[in-house]
């Protein structure tokens, strides 16, 4: 029996190729459904997202390769595509390799942003989806539940998912770590560009519940606004504004200084010394670097904010090592599930084959011999059960340590004693 | 076994204290815990000392240097256990251990005899004048650690770098109002020490004042302290230069409490 995986992700294809052969809306299940009617096929599963397309799927050992080459047919009828298109961007992992795949996967360490969190959703969604269809069983339903479990092992020992790694994250970030808490802020879009619109975005997730926008043309300002249920200001009023401002995000296209330290230590001033997070994404800057030697006063512009993202994805980088190790002792002990289901049906069988022998051997002496008396028999039935248990101790031993690397010892052992 | 109870507090507080350290490199929450843990026990057979201490003395534990120093670390655990319930900083404590170690440590180095107080002394003014003194300056104590943190935490976000203590630190503006608090609580409280003590000497000696190292050195402090309040009503003096002030009044605390007691002639002194 054999766990393979399909597939292909953004290492080694392009989004030209993988939006072609992903599995989005009804091609999900009509994929799962073809793959699952494939004959060499015990189990399957599909995860598509947009930085992978895998098949996950178990056949027995002799038919991997027939059923590789089918569910590529299936791939090309599917999506109506050259299969020479894909084919050199497929990987296919087997069995330990497949399963290590698949933890290193769920636990996002194979993901385009090691850490990202939404990897396991969309796992999560896969198995729902192919326990739907009962398209799954017994292997895959554990070797899912198993990577979904190694995923949360790694998000809790580790800080792999801690640290923020995009610009308008290490904002709120920073902001975190200035303001006691971001509730009942209040921020403002100095000019209204896309970047400002995200960052502004993150820190409204954040809680931040007041915005306020100065932009140089009103009407894109008021949509912006509305769109944040927030107030609109008119750009000459922004310095105004900087008095009850917590935080500023400033992104307009003025080619010098909007705000300098004069102008600043007088906002100060009247702001009480209450501190303030500026954000500049501008480029060239708008507000004088010098500002950010006021006290209570933070700056932060691209390149500051660029910095801390480098940090913390260093950061990442050495957690992903733990991480890497949770993975491996998760491996292990799954491949030591998988090997006992197919050694242990064996064992069994020729343990009970020893206590029939046993047992019918008993009776026939107890027969021929009925005088005896209860200690006797009993002493007898102990020293049977103490032969054969000798006896098959030494294949037991072999099954458990060697049957699982090859399937031969569990082949001869059910010949020799007749299985 | 109360005269060797100060020993194992005065340990505790220290492996708590090496524990915190530790922490500053090992981040988990078993560790933190353990911090936690052993400044629970050290409190409590810390306050079992001072219980037991009360029974047999029949007034407040505060009239030699060993009972003072003792009784000085446990407002400024109070204090903390409190700041810990509110805000669940555990980083407070690395702040705040190495004030605690020296305290408990004066504490041991000190003779712990029991002498019963000359009657002079035994008024109902020592209760107020010596709890109000100490529990203000705990808090002075312990915002004077919470200026510290705020200084790293500023310079972190200054200078756009995030060092060790970043992730366990909390935001700057919480440590500043934080810090504030502090030390409103403590100001009303030294205030009234001054007070009662004054009145304690006048029933005591007959004068209210008599520019003894200690009221001089104690006015100085109050001083600080007033400053700094008004600096930061009037003149908006918050963040930084409110974090390296509460450090400031702090070490005039230390040295009001220590310094005089052991470089100067005082008639105030802990024996």
């Amino acid at each position: 029996m054999n766990i393979i995986v399909l597939g292909l992700n953004h290492k080694t294809a392009s989004v030209e190729v993988r939006e072609k052969i992903a599995f989005s809306g009804t091609k999900l299940e009509e994929g799962l459904m073809h793959f699952s009617s494939i004959s060499q096929i015990k189990e399957t599963a599909i995860l598509s997202t947009c930085n992978r397309v895998e098949v996950y799927f178990v056949v027995d050992k002799d038919n991997a390769d027939e059923a590789i080459e089918k569910i590529q047919d299936v791939i090309s009828i599917v999506h109506n595509i050259e299969k020479s298109l894909f084919l050199q961007h497929l990987y296919n992992h087997r069995n330990k390799k497949a399963v290590k795949h698949i933890f290193r996967v769920a636990s996002s360490l194979d993901s385009m942003i090691v850490g990202e969190p939404q990897i396991l959703g969309q796992l999560k969604d896969a198995f729902d989806l192919s326990l739907k269809k009962k398209t799954t069983g017994v292997i895959l339903n554990k070797l899912i539940t198993h990577a979904i479990y190694t995923a949360k092992r790694v998000r809790t020992e580790t800080k792999i998912a801690e640290n923020a790694v995009s610009i308008s994250f290490a904002a709120v970030e920073m902001a975190k770590k200035i303001f006691i808490s971001l509730t009942e802020k209040r921020v403002m879009l100095i000019g209204a560009g896309e970047m400002a619109e995200l960052a502004a975005r993150h820190l409204i997730n954040n809680g931040v519940s007041n915005v306020i926008v100065a932009n140089r043309t009103f009407e894109r300002g008021c949509e912006l606004a509305n769109l944040f249920n927030g107030k609109v200001v008119k750009f000459e009023d922004f310095q105004r504004e900087l008095v009850n401002v917590d935080i500023v995000i400033c992104s307009t296209g003025a080619s010098s200084y909007i705000i300098n330290k004069e102008q600043m230590h007088k906002i100060m001033k009247e702001r009480k010394n209450k501190p303030v997070f500026i954000i500049d994404i501008s480029v060239p800057r708008n507000v004088a670097p010098d500002i950010n030697d006021i006290d209570n006063v933070y700056l932060y512009d691209v390149d500051d904010l660029q910095d801390v993202v480098y940090s913390n994805i260093n950061n990442r980088k050495k957690e992903a090592e733990k991480a890497e190790n949770i993975v491996s002792e998760e491996v292990e002990s799954f491949i030591n599930w998988i090997d006992s289901l197919q050694v242990t049906p064996t064992v069994i069988a020729l343990k009970k084959k020893a206590e029939e022998i046993r047992d019918d051997e008993f009776q026939r002496f107890k027969n021929k011999y009925p005088n005896l008396n209860e200690d006797t028999l009993k002493a007898i039935h102990y020293m049977g059960t103490a032969i054969i248990n000798k006896l098959i101790h030494p294949p037991i031993i072999a099954l458990k340590e060697h049957g699982n690397e090859s399937t031969q010892i569990v082949e001869f052992t059910k010949k020799l004693y007749d299985l | 076994m109360i005269f060797s109870l100060p020993y194992i507090v005065f340990g505790l507080y220290t492996i708590a204290l090496l524990i915190s350290i530790v922490s500053i490199y090992k981040d988990s929450s078993k560790i933190k815990n353990s911090i936690i843990y052993f400044l629970i026990c050290a409190f409590a057979l810390h306050s079992g000392s001072i219980i037991s201490r009360f029974f047999i003395l029949g007034t407040i534990p505060i009239t030699n240097m060993y009972e003072s120093s003792s009784f000085f670390a446990w407002s400024v655990m109070v204090i903390f256990f409190y700041l810990y319930y509110r805000y669940r900083v555990t980083i407070l404590a690395l702040f705040i251990l190495p004030i605690m170690s020296l305290l408990m440590f004066v504490a041991i180095m000190s003779p712990n005899e029991i002498h019963p107080l000359s009657p002079l002394l035994n008024s109902f003014w020592l209760v107020f004048h010596t709890t109000f003194a100490f529990v203000g300056n705990s808090a002075f104590a312990v915002s004077a650690g919470i200026g510290v943190m705020y200084l790293i935490q500023e310079r972190y976000l200054k200078r756009k770098r995030k060092g060790d203590f970043f992730n366990k630190l909390p935001s700057v503006q919480i440590l500043d109002e934080i810090n504030y608090k502090l030390i409103t609580l403590g100001f009303p409280l030294i205030t009234l020490a001054i007070i009662t003590g004054a009145l304690w000497a006048e029933s005591a000696f007959g004068t209210y004042w008599r520019w003894d190292p200690k009221e001089t050195w104690s006015l100085f402090t109050w001083l600080i302290y007033a400053l700094i309040l008004h600096l930061r009503i009037i003149g908006n003096w918050r963040g930084k230069k409110a974090a390296i002030l509460s450090i400031l009044g702090f070490l005039s605390v230390l040295f009001t409490y220590y310094g005089v007691n052991f470089l100067m002639e005082s008639y105030h002194s802990f024996k």
